[in-house]
């Protein structure tokens, strides 16, 4: 009876899996193999089921690596994976840096503030994210509501929309819950009487900070950072509202050789090795959150 | 992405319009049509008036970009009934079998467009046997006449020089310019620019464009294909590389808003793209019964001509120009006059190979890299 219901909790979540990763990942690995055509869809070759086996192998034999070939002879690819794996790490660094306070002076408010608190953190998920982050256009177009502020002040304007400096504010706006509430979870959770007993021994509220909470809270750390990291490095909206020209980043890169291109080969391919370069820090996410849970 | 603003508008407007009554007889479903067409380029009241007299619900969703249209499209299944491709991409449409030729007997009222627009069409669409032409237009220059006169005193806005030219572009970088993002329409008129052919196949050609273009970047705020109509009404730039009709809807929008703004168009000198825009039918379109009704509905010239009065471009229907508010039909820059239309010239249609390495330079334009 035991058994057979961990089985099936087992099935439930590789059944998940199967139909919304192994499945679709197949597909654009497969589609990354292919060449264009011109036809509908925009790729060959394709299976001819009425001929069955022949079919397939005539299929098989139509697969070829030369879009990633492409891709290392092309300098652009390196430069995009580069570009936004930076982006994206200054921005997690950036968010740690502002998600950690919050987190920990939410931890430390009496319990009915707290739960206002957490409130208040997922409260901008109740508007849509687009319009939260076209808000930022006005907020930083050079005639926006930031400009009036700064003049209101007597102090010069400042020109930051479709500039980097504005992509790492849309991420790290839209991305602080992200952050701040697997820390909150991990520094909620944390016994009080830990700091009681170091500041027993002689600990000062810096010195018990320092060498018991902020110890024990990296893996709340961890898991937002990498929670915030992986969907960062292949953002598209973010960068392509706030962003200029020169703000490359991979889900530009992947819109213009789906989209300017009509390459779906080449927009899968590119996709395939962000995914392999983004398995890394998922592996060690999975790993961090089997370490929370156990 | 901001099309789908006005669409989404247009779609509540538009599900609003037909439950109202008059809205069509419950005893026959004439069913639903479903239009893909640019953003801001047909007036809402026209999609109403269709509804109220064949009782078609109308859903109207919007794009921003051939390269966007092309690819949905291409997919197949995208449930549309009517798509707006341009005059160049028509050959590849037609090459993967994406559209369905025309039920001509349907569509009375096809004898009223005009001949040197169905010319134009001819090396795309020979026979017009797959589409309909609906509103054609220019690249252009669009302007805020003030803001540009203050920074560059005396000089007249009449050459691509004025968005080319480092020189003037670093006195008009704080105020800001937007590029249109289309690769093959800013390279035609880069080309034209340079003397080259705008439909040059010679990569070395492309290569002097992008190098052309390179030295124009930095000045440039934003590449984008429909951001600069509200910028530019706005007041928040100074100069746009765009589209005829969407620099005279800015114009025309801040007029509306008294904003103290004044916008101007211009096709500069040195020649420009004119281009067509055309209706077509997907091939698994679900309803092109329905699809045939709007295309003759929209051949009818009052109803086009109302079309041109809000979307400030040039219909392809001759019978219709008397109809069009006269200061659209007399502005030049709508209706180019036979001396301007000289000075205009067509893109054709690039093969795969050659369409790749053209966007790869673009994206080098775009990124620098």
């Amino acid at each position: 009876m035991r058994r057979s219901r961990t089985g099936l909790a087992a099935v439930v979540p590789l059944l998940w899996l199967a139909v919304f990763f192994a499945f679709p990942f197949m597909l654009v690995a497969k589609l990354s193999l292919s060449d264009t055509a011109l036809a509908i869809p925009p790729y060959a070759p394709r299976i001819d089921w009425s001929r069955g086996l022949e079919g397939v192998r005539t299929f098989l034999q139509g697969l070829d690596l030369e879009t990633y070939a492409r891709l290392g002879r092309d300098r652009l690819y390196l430069d995009a994976y580069l570009s936004s794996l930076r982006l994206a790490g200054v921005a997690t660094g950036l968010l740690l840096l502002i998600g950690y306070p919050i987190a920990y002076g939410i931890s430390r408010c009496p319990p009915k503030a707290r739960q206002a608190l957490v409130m208040a953190v997922i409260l901008p998920f109740w508007t849509s994210f687009l319009i939260r982050i076209y808000a930022w256009i006005a907020i930083l177009k050079p005639a926006g509501v930031l400009n009036a502020a700064l003049g209101a002040l007597g102090l010069p304007a400042v020109d930051i929309l479709n500039t980097e400096t504005a992509v790492l504010l849309g991420l790290v706006y839209a991305y602080l819950p992200f952050m701040v509430l697997p820390l909150y979870a991990v520094l909620d959770r944390q016994d009080e009487s830990l700091i009681e007993a170091a500041q027993d021994l002689g600990a000062t509220p810096l010195s018990a900070f320092w060498r018991v909470t902020f110890p024990l809270s990296l893996s709340g750390a961890a898991a937002g950072a990498l929670l915030c990291f992986i969907p960062m490095a292949g953002e598209f909206v973010i960068p392509d509202l706030l962003g200029g020209s020169e703000t490359l980043m991979l889900g530009r890169v992947i819109w213009t050789e789906f989209f300017a291109n009509r390459d779906w080969p080449a927009a899968s391919a590119v996709a395939i090795v962000l995914l392999a370069t983004l398995v890394i820090p998922i592996l060690l996410f999975e790993r961090q959150q089997r370490k929370v849970l156990a | 992405m901001k099309a789908w603003l006005p669409g989404l508008g247009m779609m509540a407007a538009l599900a609003l319009a037909a439950c109202s009554p008059g809205g069509g007889g419950k005893a026959t479903d004439p069913g639903e049509l479903r239009i893909y067409n640019w953003s801001d380029y047909i007036d809402p009241a026209l999609l109403t008036q269709f509804t109220k007299e064949t009782g078609i619900k109308v859903t109207y969703d919007t794009f921003d970009s051939n390269e966007v249209l092309e690819t949905k499209v291409l997919q197949g299944g995208t449930g549309y009934d009517i798509v707006v491709p341009s005059n160049h991409n028509i050959p590849r449409y037609i090459t993967a079998g994406a559209i369905q030729p025309l039920d001509k007997t349907q569509l009375p009222g096809l004898d009223k467009l005009a001949p040197d627009v169905l010319a134009h069409m001819q090396p795309f669409d020979p026979g017009e046997k797959y589409s309909v032409p609906y509103m054609q237009g220019t690249v252009g220059i669009g302007y805020n006449v003030n803001a540009v006169a203050k920074r560059l005193p005396g000089v007249k806005v009449d050459s691509w020089a004025i968005v080319f030219d480092p020189k003037n572009l670093a006195k008009l970088k704080d105020c800001g310019v937007y590029f249109l993002d289309a690769s093959e329409d800013m390279f035609a008129i880069t080309l034209n620019d340079l003397g080259k052919d705008p439909n040059s196949t010679n990569l070395a050609d492309y290569d002097e464009a992008t190098d052309f273009l390179l030295k124009a970047r930095p000045y440039v705020r934003k590449f984008h294909s429909s951001e600069y109509i509200d910028a530019l009404a706005n007041g928040d730039i100074c100069v746009a590389i765009g589209y005829s009709g969407d620099v005279l809807q800015a114009k025309a929008r801040a007029e509306e808003a008294k904003n103290g703004v004044d916008i101007a168009y211009v096709i500069p000198k040195e020649g420009s793209q004119v281009w067509f825009d055309v209706f077509t039918i997907p091939k698994d379109a679900p309803n092109p019964a329905a699809a045939h009704k709007f295309l003759a509905f929209m051949l009818r010239p009052e109803v086009i001509a109302q079309a041109s009065n809000y979307t400030e471009y040039a219909n392809a229907n001759a019978a219709a120009t008397p109809l069009v508010d006269e200061e659209i039909r007399d502005n030049p820059n709508a209706y180019p006059t036979p001396e301007l239309s000289k000075r205009l010239f067509v893109t054709t249609t690039k093969d795969q190979d050659l369409l790749r390495e053209v966007n790869r330079r673009w994206t080098k334009v775009l990124t620098g890299h």
